[in-house]
């Protein structure tokens, strides 16, 4: 049947409730340690941030589900996954990790060359390697495939032209896994074309400039390419096939937990303002929300289960990504309406009005980055049968 | 759709397929296809998959007997199959043998009790007690001097004040005054009130997500073959994203009932775990039902407001399932009584327990 959903109830193997506790401790060590703002107020420092990648991969948990002969530990998703949701709700710095661990390194191994996995991988697994990914350009957004950013043929290699933006990251980054032009689309197959590439952002010829974000975070760049050389053993994956390569991958990046917990701290803070004894106006609104949290997480959880039994829920994912990131978008207001009434006590509300401020920036972001909920919506229906 | 992998379910999708279609029992002129399909679901050993055999049921897990309420959902099924489910649990819970024919429960509404007098009479009012009014017996949680107790009511025995719910089905007030119990029995520590109103929470949770499958599949179907201004209206971008979210509802829905009913099945020791599972799918159903519905509607435009259409048949059904054993506002309150009572750091320790 076209509309067949599968969301079996998934549970967390005992093995993973043990590597809980031991990330637990972990970052309650870093939080002592001053490494980093448990409640995400302040940004932090690069310094801190590459440190704290290092000591993340000496305790195995950087390309944990990875091959062995690469230096991964080939722990399960479900395992990762834990690793993953602790230090969202710690609000860690994972911002040099996180982008290689998920995604990057995952299509190195399924698409480089073994040079290119013998001398990158090894080096995410350690913290020593921060990735970025170029997707979008000026032109091209959520039309992935619309991308003009050339790659031509020179000797042993490519030369880039163009101009990647939105690139998270890409001014602190080591590596970007890009998206460039190799041939014309066909009127056959208007995907038809790019090509994926490793590019060094050492590389002569690249230059990142800053783009403002009303949030105040700094992560945003216009990354220019001036016949900047990429050598031919750093193609990943077909020559004018991307497109290709693109899907089930997408099912990690899409339902992971970060998906719906980037503003999981204001219901924290709520929750600590109106006390052990809510009014029944606080008490319904919060339960609402936790039920809501609860549904996504198992829905999560059960995707992981079902990626990690070697299934493809590709429409399953979408659908984790496209409830989640409406909800944590939704969660500043829900809050924002829940706290109107409690009283400022000093050393009570400040933290949450705080923290809601940011949070009520950031959330018009949430249902953009990674697939806006149009494309997801668009997928889901592809699933459905309905395109 | 999940089609299972239990025979028990295998066995009810079959026998419901061919005896509760949901358009045929809409078209029937009479009521000839109810005693029909009861007799089939009990030659089958369906009514009470998951009593032990001892007790005459059939003996299967509590994992069948769930499974068997999401196809009841899908179904639509119109007889009191969840009713008679429940009412089995309760008195097995009890040590009671299950009598034949169809039963319900009481009570169903949180503010609700009866009491087990010392005399050996029970009193009180079970408000919107679902078909009651066909059930032949009753299988009540009563409190007893001495604690909770489920007790065996013959239904001539108690009062009937006859109502119904928004799909026309009997939602009907139970008086006991003076009535005596057929049998009572003292039930397991721990099994209070609220964790039998939590199991009638996760059977209707289950219905809900199996009523919104049903939905789902309808309104995509129908929406690929309506046509308006010159083309299907699945290829219209604004339908795609309603079917999309929909899907998403349905998926909510799924992955809620599915896990709370898993708790439930496997016994997990946690009380608080148990209690956000079950109470959080009673809400998050609770709210697909209410979202769901209406894009199910909307998809189908004025057909599906029709009584010959059979939409209503899933579309009230959710929409009244929501009602019993406490709605999601209910709920909503006595889970966030319970998290703030624990405290905010001890939240996400509750929610990734499992």
């Amino acid at each position: 049947m076209s509309s067949a959903l599968t969301f079996d109830p998934i549970r967390l193997p005992e093995a993973c409730q043990v590597l809980r506790q031991e990330v637990r401790a972990f970052l309650a060590e870093e939080i002592a340690m001053g490494t980093f703002d448990p409640t995400g107020a302040s940004i932090g420092n690069d310094d801190n941030a590459r440190a704290f990648a290092k000591r993340v991969a000496a305790k195995g948990w950087i390309g944990m589900t990875w091959p062995k002969k690469y230096g991964g530990r080939e722990r399960s998703f479900l395992e990762r996954y834990v690793v993953t949701e602790e230090c969202r709700i710690a609000n860690a710095p994972v911002s040099v990790f996180f982008t290689a661990d998920r995604q990057s390194g995952p299509t190195i191994i399924k698409y480089g060359s073994e040079k290119i996995k013998q001398s990158i991988l090894p080096r995410i697994v350690q913290g020593e390697l921060h990735f970025c990914i170029g997707m979008s350009e000026p032109g091209s957004g959520s039309d992935l495939f619309a991308a003009k950013t050339k790659a031509t043929k020179t000797d042993g290699g490519y030369l880039i032209n163009g101009t990647k933006i939105w690139t998270s990251n890409a001014h602190k980054a080591d590596y970007m896994i890009g998206l460039f032009r190799t041939s014309a689309s066909t009127k056959e197959n208007r995907r038809h074309g790019l090509t994926s590439f490793l590019v060094d952002m050492k590389t002569a010829g690249i230059s990142c400039n800053p783009i403002g974000q009303m949030s105040g975070l700094r992560e945003f760049n216009e990354v220019v390419f001036q016949d900047a050389f990429i050598p031919d053993d750093h193609v990943l994956g077909e020559i004018d096939g991307a497109w290709k390569q693109a899907t089930t991958e997408l099912a990690y990046e899409r339902s992971g937990p970060e998906r719906f917990l980037e503003t999981y701290y204001v219901l924290t803070e709520l929750v600590r303002a109106v006390g052990p004894d809510p009014d029944t106006r606080s008490a319904e609104g919060i339960g609402r929300l936790v039920a809501q949290l609860h549904t996504l997480r198992r829905m999560s959880v059960s995707v992981a289960g079902m990626l990690e039994a070697g299934k493809e829920p590709v429409v399953e994912s979408s659908i984790v990504k496209d409830l989640g990131t409406v909800w944590e978008q939704e969660l500043p207001a829900k809050v924002r309406s829940l706290a109107a009434f409690i009283e400022p006590v000093p050393g009570n509300q400040p933290p949450l009005a705080r923290r809601l401020a940011f949070a009520t920036k950031v959330a018009p972001k949430l249902t953009i980055q990674g697939g806006t909920t149009e494309v997801l919506r668009g997928i889901i229906a592809r699933g459905l049968g309905l395109r | 759709m999940k089609d299972t992998d239990s025979l028990i379910a295998e066995a009810a999708e079959r026998l419901l397929g061919d005896l509760c279609d949901p358009q045929t029992v809409n078209n029937a002129k009479d009521d000839k296809w109810n005693d029909r399909l009861w007799q089939a679901l009990a030659e089958n050993g369906l009514i009470h998959a998951s009593i032990p055999e001892e007790l005459g049921g059939s003996g299967a897990g509590l994992s069948d007997g769930f499974e068997l309420m999401r196809l009841a959902g899908r179904f639509a099924v119109p007889v009191p199959l969840a009713e008679t489910m429940l009412a089995g649990w309760l008195l097995a819970k009890g040590g009671l043998a299950v009598p034949q024919g169809r039963m319900s429960i009481a009570p169903v509404q949180p503010t609700d009790t009866i009491a087990l007098k010392d005399d050996g009479t029970l009193a009180g009012r079970a408000r919107a007690v679902s078909f009651a009014r066909e059930a032949l017996h009753f299988a009540v949680f009563v409190m007893a001097p001495s604690g909770p107790r489920v007790a065996l009511v013959a239904a001539g025995d108690c009062r009937l004040e006859e109502d119904e719910n928004l799909a026309g089905e009997p939602l009907d007030d139970l008086v006991f005054e003076g009535t005596r119990p057929l049998a009572t029995a003292a039930l397991p520590a721990g099994l209070d009130q609220r964790s039998f109103l939590l199991m009638g929470c996760v059977v209707r949770s289950l219905q809900i997500a199996g009523a919104l499958e049903d939905m789902l599949t309808r309104s995509v179907a129908y929406a690929q073959q309506r046509v308006a201004f010159e083309k299907k209206i699945s290829k219209f971008q604004a339908v795609q994203h309603n079917l999309a979210r929909l899907a998403g509802e349905t998926s909510a829905a799924l992955a809620a009932a599915g896990s709370a009913a898993d708790a439930l099945a496997s016994g997990t020791a946690d009380a608080d775990a148990v209690f956000l599972e079950a109470a959080a799918a009673k809400i998050r159903c609770a709210e697909a039902a209410s979202t769901g519905v209406a894009i199910a509607h909307q998809v189908h435009g004025a057909i599906g407001y029709t009584t010959e259409y059979v939409l209503h048949r899933f579309s009230l059904r959710a929409l009244g399932w929501r009602d019993d054993f406490g709605n999601e506002s209910y709920w909503a309150v006595e889970l966030g009584k319970m998290l703030a009572r624990r405290g905010a750091d001890d939240l996400w320790p509750l929610v990734a327990s499992r």
